[in-house]
Order: structure tokens, then sequence, then C-alpha cells
């Protein structure tokens, strides 16, 4: 429907392109008008934050370590006056990247450091099993490491192949890059493209949904969160790895063979504030709030 | 009223015009910045390998340096178009029953029943999906996650879009049309296929094209109940990834040219988008020749 | 003809003419239902082919079989989400649970900071997506006509924007708003993030709406040779206002519904805001997290879903009364 009023009676020209990059300009400008000019805002880290109370300290990373790290620092601001802990998450390849560029004080890594990653500091503050879970309702008790290769390279699809019920086999996987994952491949010294399977899944919680809710899945997903689940009487049943049964405990005195550590990471020799809550982190102090969260304390005073 | 109140009434609307002008050409131009964000993100591996590995690689195996899109390509558009086929025909019907059907009051509670569902969190979708729906279907057929517990949840998530938009077209059809066939004694029926639903085309034009975008551009939902395995389905009850999850589920874990691969995904998408699109506007303009 | 038909009080013509369009259900309803078959048979001037009146009688039985049937299906899985989610969830509902702040990862506590985060955030996404989506669909449908080859690549990349996924803007917010401009994580860039993602629905919807409006008005205005701007904000924009208000309570949705975007642009932290500035966590962002990352999180998070649906209810209901009430204002001027 053309428009009964308008462009015939105004002047165009005046508002084409050419009012165009004034507009950007000024758009912009307002924006930047609004960021924070305020000097608390020097939070963002590269300058580096100083002991004096007071401050902000930015961690981004790791999904998995963010909850913890954001208890953690919630504790630490009662401690310390003023001081503020911003926990922001978007993946341990952020928390790398973010770190080395500066733009965050503390990365955190769900995994233990990448040769090529060696210009950081890593600082453990838990660790983490990773166990193979089935569904409750499943017959087959234990799994042997060589019957858990064929189930995921394909070569065993059916339940009765490896004493389970009549039924096909529904691998679950994880989603390329997740350090999960790269534990597993490595453990079983699998190649990800040998892998065939069924559903690939991107967080623990979702692997243990798809596994509680299919009688014929089989995953591997973090131990203590499948522990908890477990107690929450969630249908899933851990399955021993390599003949060590899986549990926290066996993670903690490192019987179990899959296991990693959760790390925070600094691009230099941590000073001031950053060392301060490094230090905390790293303390009995967190002790509870680590096991809180379903991951393993690491043993007292260790650090890299 | 004097000579100079009229000059600067023009000046009002020369300013209201520029006002307008400005704001669209900006929101248009957006687009352009987020396309021009995903290729320079893009631009290390797309240089490095050229863009036709993309479709010739063998699989998708981003951190050896194998990067086929090809079955997310097929895995986006059948679970799109697999949605669209259940909610267009259910949301125009849903947005009918709005309009025609529907006492008054139920027609108000519909609606705003509509408007929570395009509101509610994908999060939550995607949880019920994988809680109810993925299980559900896995006793019809292993693994349940799969295309179709993709196209059902994206079905349920682009309706209230679609509904809403037709919905508020067909209330902006004429009254007159609507006396005009109640005068020639047109049933109700014939009233809606015949005379509203042809006057409210525009409306349904956009609600699909919008609904079709929704269904190309959603994320986390999809990414809990399709299962996730980069393949091309051979049925509904196959398991597929999606452009989408695809960057959803590797981006916070990537690096380098594995991150640079994802923005390819995103590129990806936008050209399937924009193809979309210009298909949409191709097949407007044929029907309205016609 | 409408006030035969409603009884209406009179009012100037538009907002009569609006209103009648609105309720131009009933007033079909009651000849369409009996008198339908004479009609018919007037109208072919013959004696009534049983045959042919049977089977239209059927075909229109049918399609309201069909209408119907289509509704409750919505209507019924819609229930059954809503039942999933309130039966893992009422348990944790209560006042406390929405004035304090979460506690053990969000496992115990309440969401009072998540909650006024995401009104901030859901306030700056929609002043800025309406400052520039209203004057940008008063453009499309007013100032383009359809053929004007601006219009046509503005709608066209407004349908590309409509179809980038939540991540993308996500990433892309984070390194324009975040990095570019300094805004870091924070409300203003989150709700910024959201503006760009529902621009497009908007714009849509407004201009639907804008275009909607009878050519006689406008006529009837340049026939009283109003101005282009006194025709907008009296006839055009009023008459266009539920067409208005239905994309911005889509918007609204979509923005609170909204989760990739936000962890990217206004962040994760559940501290209570002091301002604009600070990172805040939105509802939707909780949920995501409290389901997917933190074990034990599933009664938290169906918790703060059912927040996050009556939290969109109180919204839409308020857009709706706006609406009238600023409608009935303008009209009594």
């Amino acid at each position: 429907m053309p428009a009964a009023f308008g462009t015939r009676s105004l002047p165009r020209g005046l508002f084409r392109l050419r009012a165009l990059p004034l507009l950007t300009a000024a758009i912009l400008g307002a924006l930047t008008g609004c960021a924070p000019t305020h000097s608390e805002g020097g939070a963002q880290a590269n300058a580096t934050p100083t002991a004096s109370s007071g401050g902000r300290l930015t961690l981004t990373g790791s999904s998995t370590v963010a909850p913890l790290a954001a208890e953690i620092g919630k504790r630490f601001e009662q401690q310390h006056d003023g001081v503020r802990v911003d926990v922001q998450t978007g993946g341990s390849s952020r928390g790398i990247a973010d770190a080395r560029q500066g733009l965050a004080a503390i990365g955190m890594v769900s995994r233990n450091l990448k040769p090529d990653e060696q210009d950081l500091r890593a600082f453990p503050v838990a660790r983490d099993g990773i166990c193979v879970i089935v569904h409750r309702d499943n017959l087959v008790r234990s799994l042997a490491d060589a019957q858990l290769v064929e189930i995921y390279t394909g070569k065993k699809r059916n339940w009765k192949e490896v004493g389970g019920r009549e039924g096909p086999i529904t691998v679950v996987h994880k989603a390329e890059g997740r350090s999960t994952l790269e534990l597993f491949l490595q453990y079983f010294r699998l190649e990800n493209p040998d892998v065939r399977a069924q559903v690939i899944i991107g967080d623990n919680e979702q692997g243990i949904k798809t596994v509680a809710g299919n009688p014929r899945a089989l995953g591997y997903v973090s131990i203590g969160a499948a522990e908890y689940q477990v107690t929450q009487g969630v249908p899933i049943r851990l399955l021993p790895v390599g003949g060590v049964e899986a549990s926290t405990e066996n993670v903690q005195n490192e019987k179990f063979p899959l296991s990693r550590s959760l790390n925070l990471v600094t691009r230099t020799e941590p000073e001031g504030l950053v060392k301060t809550f490094l230090d905390f982190a790293g303390s009995p102090e967190v002790r509870d709030l680590v096991e809180k969260q379903y991951f393993v304390p690491v043993a007292d005073g260790q650090t890299e | 009223m004097g000579r100079p109140s009229s000059r600067r009434r023009a000046q009002a609307d020369a300013l209201l015009h520029g006002t307008a002008r400005l704001a669209a050409v900006g929101a248009g131009l957006l687009v352009v910045l987020m396309v021009l964000f995903l290729a320079l993100e893009a631009a290390p591996v797309l240089h490095a390998t050229g863009p036709l590995r993309f479709l010739t690689d063998r699989g998708w195996y981003p951190t050896q340096g194998r990067f086929n899109l090809g079955p997310m390509l097929v895995g986006t558009t059948l679970a799109a178009a697999g949605a669209l086929f259940l909610a267009g025909p259910l949301g125009l019907l849903s947005a009918v029953f709005c309009c025609f059907y529907a006492p008054p009051r139920l027609a108000a509670l519909y609606r705003r029943m509509l408007e929570l569902l395009a509101g509610t969190p994908s999060v939550v979708f995607g949880l019920w999906g994988l809680v109810v729906l993925v299980p559900l279907i896995n006793r019809l057929h292993p693994p349940g996650a799969s295309l179709l517990a993709a196209i059902l949840i994206l079905a349920l998530m682009v309706l209230p879009t679609l509904a809403l938009t037709v919905e508020a077209g067909l209330r902006a059809v004429p009254t007159e049309y609507l006396q005009a066939a109640a005068a020639l004694g047109l049933s109700r029926w014939t009233t809606v296929s015949q005379v509203a639903l042809p006057a409210a085309r525009p409306a349904l034009i956009a609600g699909v094209i919008l609904a079709t975008g929704r269904a190309l551009g959603e994320t986390m939902a999809v990414l809990m109940v399709c299962g996730n395995v980069v393949q091309v389905p051979r049925g509904l009850f196959d398991p597929v990834r999606t452009l989408t999850a695809n960057i959803a589920l590797e981006m916070a874990y990537a690096q380098g040219s594995h991150r640079a691969a994802l923005f390819v995904s995103g590129l990806a998408l936008a050209a399937a988008i924009v193809f979309f699109v210009l298909a949409a506007e191709f097949a407007e303009r044929r029907t309205r020749h016609v | 003809m409408s006030r035969k038909d409603h009884g209406m009080r009179k009012r100037i013509m538009p907002a009569e003419h609006a209103e009648g369009r609105g309720r131009s259900g009933p007033t079909l309803r009651r000849p369409a239902a009996v008198p339908y078959g004479q009609a018919r048979q007037l109208r072919d001037g013959g004696e009534p082919s049983a045959v042919l009146l049977n089977r239209a009688f059927r075909a229109d039985r049918l399609a309201a079989v069909v209408v119907w049937g289509a509704a409750g299906l919505v209507a019924g899985v819609f229930a059954w989400l809503l039942a999933a989610v309130a039966f893992q969830g009422a348990a944790r509902l209560s006042l406390a649970f929405l004035t304090t702040p979460p506690a053990d990862a969000g496992r115990s506590g309440g969401i009072g900071p998540i909650l006024v985060s995401t009104l901030l955030i859901l306030g700056v996404a929609m002043v800025s997506s309406v400052a520039v989506g209203a004057p940008a669909a008063v453009f499309l449908a007013e100032f383009s006509h359809a053929g004007t080859r601006s219009g046509r690549w503005v709608r066209r990349s407004l349908d590309v924007l409509a179809g980038m996924p939540s991540i993308v803007f996500g990433l892309f917010g984070n390194a324009l708003f975040c990095k570019l401009l300094g805004l870091r994580f924070s409300i203003l860039a989150g709700g910024l993030t959201l503006a760009c993602m529902v621009l497009p629905l908007f714009i849509r919807l407004a201009e639907e709406g804008l275009r909607a409006v009878p050519t006689e008005y406008r006529q009837a205005a340049a026939a009283l040779s109003l101005s282009p701007t006194t025709t907008l904000f009296r006839i055009l924009l009023p008459a266009a206002l539920p067409a208005l208000a239905a994309g911005l309570v889509l918007g609204i949705g979509r923005a609170l519904a909204e989760t990739a975007a936000l962890v990217f642009t206004s962040g994760y932290v559940d501290r209570m805001p002091e301002s604009l500035h600070d990172s805040g966590r939105a509802l939707s962002v909780h949920i995501y997290d409290l389901s997917m990352n933190v074990s034990g999180g599933d009664g938290g998070a169906c918790a703060s879903a059912l927040v996050l649906i009556g939290l969109l209810l109180a919204l839409n209901g308020g857009t709706a009364w706006l609406t009238t009430h600023w409608r009935r204002k303008t009209y009594r001027v």
C-alpha cells in the first residue's frame, strides 16, 4: 500500500546516504560517552589490581569452574572489604584467551594446560574425575576397557554382545574440544573420527539426563555430578573404569585413572590482589566449597 | 496559524523523515556490521583452506583440520523445513481460531498463552524436550534424540511467532470485507479462507519469514534434543546437528582455526538465510503476478 | 455501521473504526451460522440443491472442528510443558525466593539480584529497540513505497538479522559493545545486544501494523492538510498501536527468553547490580546454568522459569493496559 503522504513532498536527497556516517558517528559517540569513566572500572584487568583494599577482580573462562569460582569469590568478598570478584563464563578457551590478552586478571580452565599454553601459569583449585554411566535398569555392571573401545568405535552395537539385554546401544559422546572428551579419548587411545556415536552432548547435566531417559544409553560424565544425581534418585549407574570403582574418593587418592584438574591461570607471576585471591582459592579454607560443588579438593597447599 | 509556524512544521516533517530514514538505515546496517564481524573472525581459516574445503572435507573434525559443514547445512535445512511444515498450518489455524472461532474471552486467553509460549526461554523448551520428548521418541525408535525431536521442539517454538503475526494481520483486515462476506451469506470458513486470509497475505508472509528466521537461528533448545551427530540423516529418527548447535556446542572450547571454522558456520548460516529471504521475495513476486 | 453491531458510544471515526475491526469476530458469526443456506440459495437463484447445501455445511463444520482441534492441540502441549515446569518448580517458590540472593551456586537461596538485573536489561533493550525500531518502521511503512530500493534493502537485511543465531549476537555484542565501545560485561551491553536481536521482529510487526492503517485515514488527513508529522502522531501511530504493542510484547518475550546472547554480554555475576555498568545475570542465563551446569539445580531452574513466565504475564498485561489507556487518552483530545 503506497504511502499517501511523504516522499514526494519532502527533500529526499538530504536524508540519503550522506547523513549516514554522521549518524554512525553520533551513535557510537553516544555509546562510548556513556561507557564508564570512573576509575573503579579499571577493573578490567591488565591494570594490575593492587593489594590495597578495594578493587575488582575479573575471572573468565570455563563454565565448569565458574560456579565454584563464584562461590569462592563470594567468600573472598566477605573477608576483604570493598573487593569485588566478577566471574564470567564462556569456556576454557575464553579463559586462556582473556588471560593472555589481559582482558581478565584470572582465566578459568577445566583441563591441564597444553604444551602451547606454557606461557601461562596454572593454579589448580580442584580435581574432577570422569566416569562411564549407564541406565540403572541396565544389567551390565562393568565393562572392560577393550569392550568400551569396541562399543565406541561401533564394532559392538548391541548390549547382548557385552552381557546385557538384547537392544541397540545408544553411544553418548561429547562435543569436539571438550576437555572431558580429550581425556576420554586419550585414556582409551581413540581417535575422534573413529568414534561412532548416536548422541553428542555438551554439558554434564545433558549427559546425565540423556542416559537417565534412555535405558540403552552409555555415556561418560563428571564423577561428582553423577554421584550426586545417584543420591537424588536419578536412574543412572556409575561403572568402574580400568577395574577401579568410580568415586570421588578414588579421584582424591589418585587411584582413578580418568581425572583432570580445574585450574585458574594467569599470564604473569601473580601479585597483589590476584595473588591473595589465588592463595585463598588454593587453601583449605575453600575446601567445603569445592566439595559442595561436587568436585574433589586438591591435596593441601599443592600448586603447579 | 502564520507563516513561520508552517515553516516550522515543514522543518518538523523533514526532521521526522530524516530520523525515520536514519533509524531504518541504521537498523539495516546492523546486519552488515554483523556479517563483517563474522567474516573478520572467519578470515584466517577461509584464507588458509579456501571455502571449497568446507563442503568437500571428510567429516567435521576441526581439531584435525577437517571442516565439512555440508551435513550440518542439510540438518539445519531439514529441521527448519520440518518445523515450518508443522508449525505453519497449526500457527495459521491458531490465528484463525483467535480471530474467528473462539469466543472473545477465550480468544484473549489463547492469545495470552501464545505470547507466553513466545517468551518461554529456549532452555525450558530444551529441558522439556530432553526429559519428556526424547525418552518418548526413544521408546518408539532409539536413540530418541533425533531430527524428529528437533522438528517438534522447533515447531513449538516458532508457532507463537507465526500465529501472533498472522493474528495481527487478520485483525487488521478491514471490517468492510467481512461485512460484505457476511452480507453475501458466505459461511465462516469460506469467509476465512477466501476473504480474510488473502487480505492478510502480507502478514502471513512476514510471519513465515520471521518464523523461518527463528527456526534457522534457534540454538539452545535444538542443541539439547537433536543428538548433535554430524551426519546426513537417513530418516526422521536419525540424530542430526544444526549449524547453530555446532556453534553453541563447540565455541566455548574452540581455539585457533577451530574457532575460525565455527565462525564460518555462522557465515554459512547467514548465507542460508540470505538465500531464503531472496527466495521468499522471488516467490512472493511470482504469486503477486498470478 | 459498526455502531449498530456493537452499540458503541460515538467517537471520532478512527477509534470506532479500529475497534470495530478488532471485534469483527462476533459480527461475522451471527449471520454465518444459520441463514447461510438460504443466502446461498438466493444467490444461486434456484431451488436449493440439498447436496450442495449439505456439502458446504459439512465443509464448514469440518473446518470448525479442525480449527478447534488445532487450537486445542497447541493449548494441550503448552499445558503439558507448563505442568512439567510447575511440578518441579512450585515447591521452591515463595516470597523469599524472589528477594534473597542465590546461595550455593543457585541450588538454594533466591533470585533477587537476578530479577533486578533482568528487569534492567529488559528496560535498556526495550527503550533502545523502540527508539530505533519505531522510526525505522515508520520509514518502511510510510516513506518508502513497496518498491523503493532502500526500503527493500533494509527489509531484506532485517529478515537476515532475524535468522542470526542468538549466540552470534552474543559474540557480536561482546566484540562491539563490551570490547570496542568499552562497556565491558554490563547490563548496558546486554540490553543493547538484546535490542539488536529484538529489532527485526519489532520493526516487522510495527511496519505491518502501520501498513494496515486504511489509506482513507491518510487521505482524510491530507484533505484536512494535516502535516505528515501530525498525521503520524495523531492518526497513524494511535491506529497502529495494537500492532506496535504486539511487536513490543513479542520482543519482550524473545528478549526475556534469551540465553546465549546474554552470557557473553551482560555476564554471569549474580550480585545485586549497582549501576547499568555492572555485570548482572539474567533469569534465562540463571535457568540455563542451573539446569545444564549445576547438578541438583533443576528445582531452582524450574522455579526461576515459573517466575519468568509470571513476569512475562505481568509485562504483557501491563503493555495491553497501557495500550488501551493511551488510546483512550489520545482519542479524547
